[in-house]
């Protein structure tokens, strides 16, 4: 885990790094968090040219093809402004691991000053917009599911839980072990898919035996994962990443 | 009960019979809960990581001294009376312990715990010399009674239940069939007892070798491990070099790290000493006292200063009592030794990368492991660090380095890479993925036999992006 961080005061500008999972299956997500970044009076600059931070081929042993990936996107954000991530995945994957990629290269530099300035999107809510919320929404239960990314990685457990208590008329219920992987782990998925399923089998029943009928992450993997396997069952429980969970009370 | 053979080349075979074993599933998931929670309830008014902080560096330090203070260890060791032995792998400490014991024509030997001792394949060496060698840990016992390896390195016998336990004792030792435990306990007691009283050789592990006293400590619970280094008139300990600690004041940290978290114990029942053999004003006690350092691939990892974080390890176990990985398939379908995290991450040195292929995927990454690892083991890191060399270019310090890369998957790599770093392309894609949703597969592989498929979006998010911001002056999007 990355030492706890002295949080800057709210900037005017920030970049959104808005990852391709993001991009290719959940847009609605990125862009609900970037609603909840301008609400807060904060211009969101979007870097076309961002794909993906690479994370896939560095947990899968590429690192070279890493290393390239994670390159193309240290030099999208030459301004000093904080970097947002809504993904406790990719953003781990930058503020911890993109050092360790470029240590010793000539790329060192740029790529700590980069990740000193990457934010998971709920821990700069939190933390650094000190955001609050007015909730619209009809009274409601609901689970939460933080990324392991999220919640190690980055030291984030609290945040996600921090903005839901915001909202006036949903109640957060915890699920039983709430802190286990629900099993996607990137290709874990595709190379273990039997010990995946067990894992995300286990974490479906967990959120419905709590009787909530909606879940929110952080991360899309997760989602992918779990309301993947609910939606297999053809289970009611539906899933949500939390920028849209947010927007969408409270706008 | 039949008797199975495990191998780390069948781990997908071996997950999934254990996926499917309720039974299995139930006693791991239980023993597991349990041990969690112990874990954290011991620790709950401690400054955890200040101590994990401590370990690890108490660690590191021996680590980064760590020739200097084997011999340290050897030169205290034997002034101490401890005669000392090199091994370079396990057939050549198998060999060492062997001759020990014929030299004193032993027929039998007592075992404490010892995970090095079960990495030699010791018992099996030592049975073919003639030469019977009975486990006294109970767990150990209960294994070795069913023909079997230890599933957890500090709770062997974790995937037997009760009722397999009383079969076990039935058959082999013919004592009633019960389910009352200490009835059951009672019982292997009295067996054990007699064995320790006729045995020729006590054969324990290590679980610190003070360098500065040459002080060998042992952690235990049943004071199998005190009768089995003081009854017999030779003691012989087996460990790997890496236990070596500097100092005796480096004991006391490790040993409380080590108990809370392997079985959430304030202490063991037993912490043993050992100093020497018999002296001549002692009443008790061995005659002799042997110490085998055990190599087997240690000194390679210690060349990598990545992989060098490996051998901080101090066995406590709690890595795979919070894995999710090892929670569901239980510990002998790893087919390894050491099994779980630490597992994947030790055994692709002693056994290769060919062998242990399928163990650096074995995980997640949550991260849970290296969040509890008591001398803070970067593991995901490790973990990662094999799975580099396994599709690597061969190139490594891991044998067997470069054994997993096929050229399809680098192809698709490379073709990762290409599109990653050339936006335009990138964007055509993905907005390209969107538009042919309905042509795209609903099948993919292994992931839809228990999920939906992801459907790609319509527009992607630099597209909603681009739509937003050029609505945005008017404000039109803001409903």
């Amino acid at each position: 885990m990355t030492p706890v961080k002295c949080y800057p005061a709210k900037p005017e500008r920030v970049y959104f790094f808005g990852t391709c999972l993001i991009d290719l299956f959940y847009p609605e997500a990125g862009l609900d968090g970037i609603r909840l970044l301008e609400r807060e009076g904060i211009e969101v600059v979007f870097p076309a040219d961002q794909t993906c931070c690479g994370q896939p081929a560095y947990t899968s042993g590429y690192q070279d093809e890493a290393r390239a990936v994670a390159a193309a996107q240290l030099a999208l954000f030459p301004e000093p402004w904080p970097i947002v991530v809504p993904s406790g995945s990719c953003g781990g994957m930058m503020r911890t691991h993109y050092p360790q990629l470029f240590a010793g290269s000539d790329r060192e530099d740029q790529a700590n000053e980069v990740a000193g300035r990457v934010f998971e999107l709920t821990e700069f809510l939190v933390h650094v917009c000190h955001l609050q919320l007015v909730d619209r929404g009809e009274p409601e239960t609901v689970a939460m599911h933080t990324s392991c990314s999220a919640r190690r990685e980055m030291g984030l457990a609290e945040t996600g839980p921090a903005l839901l208590a915001k909202l006036g008329q949903v109640t957060l219920v915890e699920q039983a072990r709430a802190s286990e992987c629900c099993g996607f782990g990137g290709t874990f998925a595709v190379r273990h898919p039997e010990v995946s399923a067990a894992m995300v089998e286990d974490k479906t029943q967990a959120i419905e035996a709590t009787g909530a009928e909606h879940f929110v992450t952080s991360d899309c993997g997760c989602l992918m994962n779990i309301a993947g396997r609910f939606e297999h069952q053809k289970k009611a429980v539906t899933g949500e990443h939390i920028a849209s969970y947010l927007w969408r009370r409270t706008s | 009960m039949s008797v199975e053979t495990f191998t780390p080349r069948e781990f997908h075979r071996q997950a999934h019979d254990a996926l499917g074993n309720p039974q299995i599933r139930a006693n791991f998931r239980k023993a597991m809960d349990g041990l969690m929670s112990k874990r954290s309830d011991v620790f709950s008014d401690w400054d955890l990581e200040t101590l994990r902080e401590l370990g690890a560096n108490i660690r590191l330090r021996a680590l980064a001294r760590l020739p200097d203070l084997l011999e340290q260890l050897e030169a205290n060791c034997q002034a101490n009376g401890i005669r000392v032995h090199w091994a370079e792998n396990g057939d050549e400490a198998c060999r060492i312990v062997r001759e020990i014991c014929q030299s004193h024509d032993a027929t039998s030997v007592i075992k404490g715990k010892s995970m090095v001792s079960e990495e030699m394949h010791l018992n099996a060496h030592l049975e073919k010399a003639g030469i019977e060698a009975l486990e006294s840990d109970l767990g150990e016992y209960l294994v070795q009674l069913n023909e079997q390896t230890p599933s957890h390195i500090i709770m062997p016998a974790i995937h037997l239940n009760t009722d397999e336990i009383s079969e076990i004792l039935h058959d082999k030792t013919g004592t009633e069939r019960s389910r009352d435990v200490d009835y059951m306990t009672a019982a292997a007691r009295s067996q054990l007892r007699e064995r320790f009283m006729a045995a020729d050789v006590g054969i324990s592990g290590v679980n610190f070798a003070v360098a500065e006293t040459g002080t060998l400590c042992l952690v235990e619970n049943e004071g199998n491990g005190r009768m089995t280094t003081t009854v017999p008139p030779v003691h012989i300990a087996v460990t790997g070099i890496e236990k070596v600690v500097e100092h005796l004041r480096d004991v006391p940290p490790l040993y409380a790290l080590l108990t809370r978290s392997a079985t959430g114990q304030h202490v063991t029942t037993y912490f043993n000493m050992i100093s020497g053999p018999r002296q001549p004003d002692e009443h008790d006690g061995p005659e002799e006292v042997h110490l085998v350092l055990v190599d087997s691939g240690r000194s390679a990892i210690y060349q990598d200063d990545e992989l060098l974080d490996t051998l901080r390890c101090i066995r406590c176990g709690a890595c795979m009592n919070h894995c999710p990985v090892y929670t569901r398939v239980g510990g002998h379908t790893y087919g390894t030794t050491y099994p779980g995290p630490i597992g994947s991450i030790l055994m692709p040195h002693m056994m290769g990368l060919e062998e242990t292929r399928d163990l650096p995927t074995a995980s997640s990454l949550c991260g849970a492991c290296g969040e509890v690892c008591p001398v803070k083991i970067p593991i995901p890191d490790l973990l990662v660090r094999l799975r580099r060399e396994s599709v690597g270019e061969g190139r490594g310090n891991v044998p067997g380095a470069g054994i997993k890369r096929s050229m399809k998957e680098v192809a698709a790599w490379k073709g990762f890479q290409w599109l990653a770093t050339h936006p335009r392309a990138w964007r055509g894609s993905t907005a390209l993925a969107g538009k042919l949703e309905a042509l795209l597969p609903t099948r993919l592989g292994p992931w839809t036999e228990y999920r939906s498929a992801p459907k790609p979006a319509k527009t992607s998010l630099h597209a909603l992006v681009k739509r937003h911001q050029t609505r945005k002056p008017d404000g039109e999007e803001r409903s």
